[in-house]
């Protein structure tokens, strides 16, 4: 039911409420706050400009083709080229030594969540475990590497490192490869159990149309594998030489980096940052390339 | 008619690739044994978690042995002398991490809502977002790099202030050298950023249009709608947002060992150098050799082992309970 007000009553009394402007207080309160949230934005990218930045300022300067292919020099021996190849090797080995071990497992595990256990108590009980996995640190997983491999064995070695990698990588692989099947449309699966394929046929075919998303998964594992440090200080050691085997204790890129940021050489410390170029131009590259890749699908 | 029964005939005898009427053992088998397969390796992922936790208590035994649950209150840490207590640590951990929270929460809000509200075109918000996400991209010890030879001079002036002006306060009440517990939480907050911005982001993305338009319509202004309306409806996201980001806080090792200082103490200052649990294992894993100092840092591994399990297991839970409550 209409109210009836006085024809011009209304009018005006509304006019003056609609026209009335914005009190100074919630004005203020309004303009500051958006002031306020991008005063906060730009500060919380002034860290990642400031590091990249600073990475290709101190780094750039000193990377030579030597650095790839050179021992570490002693600390004050300027007369021989001064590198970290064998860091780079090593971490190269440990990260493969991760990659054959978590890849299959993860990828399985994945093919399973997607499409064996959808739905299922037992599939939401190993998805809910596998993403508790995720979010264990990894130094936890160093610590667990130590327990099982370095106390067996009595030595630090690539294994160790490896190994403890795995740990880190194996979660991350199979959620991404969950997530990467669910993209594949149902009626794909249909038409396949359709035409009398089994489970294994289906799977199969499921598994062709994903590969390119999974490879995207897989690829960010590795770079967050490759970029560790934590786990690998007490797993894999480090050493001067060239890595001489899975059972010695190997050097890695980022324990490379850990040892010569604290140090008080500043030589060292330079040697630092170029090994950072090399490092975030690794992982950046990865992740970025494989994040554009999926952002696209 | 003889050519139809032909054709049919002909038919038949084409052997198809997948047989549906076929129940040959092969068959059988390849389908029942690869879900076995599956089954069996999803359920070794999980193992992993059972075995890891068993390997770390059962090396932690010496300790829990020695100590018990005195561990957790004891304060000195002797390695010569063999006596160890995990007080000092456990400290540096909540104080550094809660820190980082109290930085990052109203940053990380700030930055979801400028790349989900329309403040910015669709354009400028996606890269923003995404350059955020990058931060968590970059390995933890290249921010230590940064950390030690960037950041720690850039806070120096600003610590000497705080020194100077307000030595006063016990948060404040000892010199700075740079390295210390309020280097520690800056640098996390740096690196758990990432993780709060993105799932509020996240969050505030999938609140429903209406709810903005009708707080609009009924006349609040931007910030009125997002005070009252957006962040009530979107509360538990964000603290689920902010209780993932604490895991990764507690957790995150290398960036703090670099710039915490590492001096085994508890004082209330916040300028004075502290030492994280994750920290003590990442110096001194690799050089003890002792059964009750191995122990004392697997007990320690235990404790945040067990810390982050029940902060993920928390974060998990709520946001799977938004999830389903949304659908």
């Amino acid at each position: 039911m209409p109210i009836n007000y006085p024809e011009n009553q209304i009018h005006e009394s509304l006019a003056a409420e609609v026209c009335k402007p914005l009190p100074t207080r919630r004005t203020i309160f309004n303009n500051g706050m958006t002031v306020l949230a991008f005063t906060l934005t730009s500060l919380a990218l002034l860290p990642l400009a400031s590091v990249l930045i600073e990475i290709l300022r101190q780094g750039l300067p000193r990377l030579k083709p030597e650095v790839f292919v050179s021992l570490p020099a002693p600390v004050g021996v300027t007369d021989i080229p001064d590198g970290f190849g064998n860091a780079i090797m090593g971490t190269l080995i440990m990260v493969g030594v991760a990659s054959l071990i978590s890849i299959p497992i993860g990828l399985m595990t994945g093919i399973f969540l997607s499409e064996v256990g959808k739905g299922t108590a037992m599939g939401n009980g190993i998805r809910f475990f596998t993403s508790i996995l995720t979010g264990i640190p990894s130094i936890i997983a160093g610590v667990f590497a130590y327990g099982v491999i370095v106390l067996t064995f009595q030595g630090f070695s690539a294994i160790a490192g490896g190994f403890a990698l795995a740990v880190i990588m194996l979660p991350i692989v199979a959620l991404t490869t969950e997530e990467a099947l669910k993209l594949v449309p149902t009626s794909q699966r249909l038409a396949s159990a359709a035409l009398g394929a089994n489970h294994f046929q289906t799977t199969r075919i499921i598994v062709a149309a994903a590969v390119p998303a999974i490879t995207t998964g897989i690829l960010l594992a590795v770079a967050r594998a490759a970029g560790e440090t934590a786990p690998l200080l007490f797993t894999a050691l480090f050493s001067q030489v060239w890595p001489e085997g899975l059972f010695n204790p190997t050097p890695a890129l980022s324990v490379y980096i850990f040892n010569n940021a604290t140090t008080p050489y500043t030589d060292k410390n330079q040697m630092a940052w170029t090994a950072a170029v090399v490092l975030v131009g690794l992982v950046l590259c990865i992740s970025i390339l494989s994040r554009l890749v999926f952002r696209r699908r | 008619m003889e050519d139809s029964s032909a054709q049919a005939s002909d038919l038949t005898k084409v052997k198809p690739e997948f047989d549906i009427l076929a129940t040959d053992k092969q068959n059988l088998w390849l389908d029942q044994g690869f879900t076995w397969l599956l089954r069996f390796i999803a359920c070794s992922t999980v193992a992993l978690l059972f075995w890891l936790s068993w390997i770390i208590f059962q090396n932690a035994q010496p300790a829990i042995q020695k100590y018990g649950l005195g561990f957790l209150w004891g304060q000195d840490w002797d390695v010569a002398n063999l006596s160890f207590g995990a007080l000092p640590y456990i400290y540096g951990t909540l104080v550094s991490s809660g820190l980082a929270l109290l930085l990052a929460v109203p940053v990380g809000l700030a930055v979801a809502l400028v790349t989900s509200e329309d403040f910015l075109p669709a354009w400028v918000r996606s890269p923003l977002a995404f350059l955020i996400e990058l931060i968590a991209a970059i390995p933890s010890v290249i921010i230590g790099l940064w950390g030690i030879f960037v950041m720690i001079p850039f806070l120096q002036p600003i610590q000497d202030w705080l020194y100077q002006n307000f030595s006063w306060i016990p948060l404040f009440s000892t010199a700075p050298s740079g390295y210390g517990m309020l280097s520690a939480g800056v640098i996390l907050a740096i690196m758990i950023l990432p993780t709060m911005a993105a799932i509020s982001r996240e969050v505030l993305l999938v609140l429903p249009k209406d709810l903005r338009s009708g707080s609009m319509s009924l006349g609040a202004t931007r910030w009125e709608t997002i005070f009252k309306v957006l962040l009530p409806a979107g509360a538990s996201g964000i603290v689920g947002a902010a209780v993932l980001a604490l895991g990764r806080a507690l957790g995150e090792t290398m960036a703090v060992t670099m710039v915490i200082g590492n001096l085994s103490q508890i004082t209330p200052s916040l300028l004075d150098a502290a030492y994280s649990i994750p920290a003590v294992l990442a110096n001194e894993f690799g050089e003890a050799g002792d059964d009750l100092h191995v122990g004392a840092l697997m007990y320690l591994a235990l404790i945040l082992f067990v810390v982050t399990l029940l902060v993920n297991i928390a974060a998990v839970l709520m946001v799977r309970l938004i999830a389903r409550g949304r659908s």
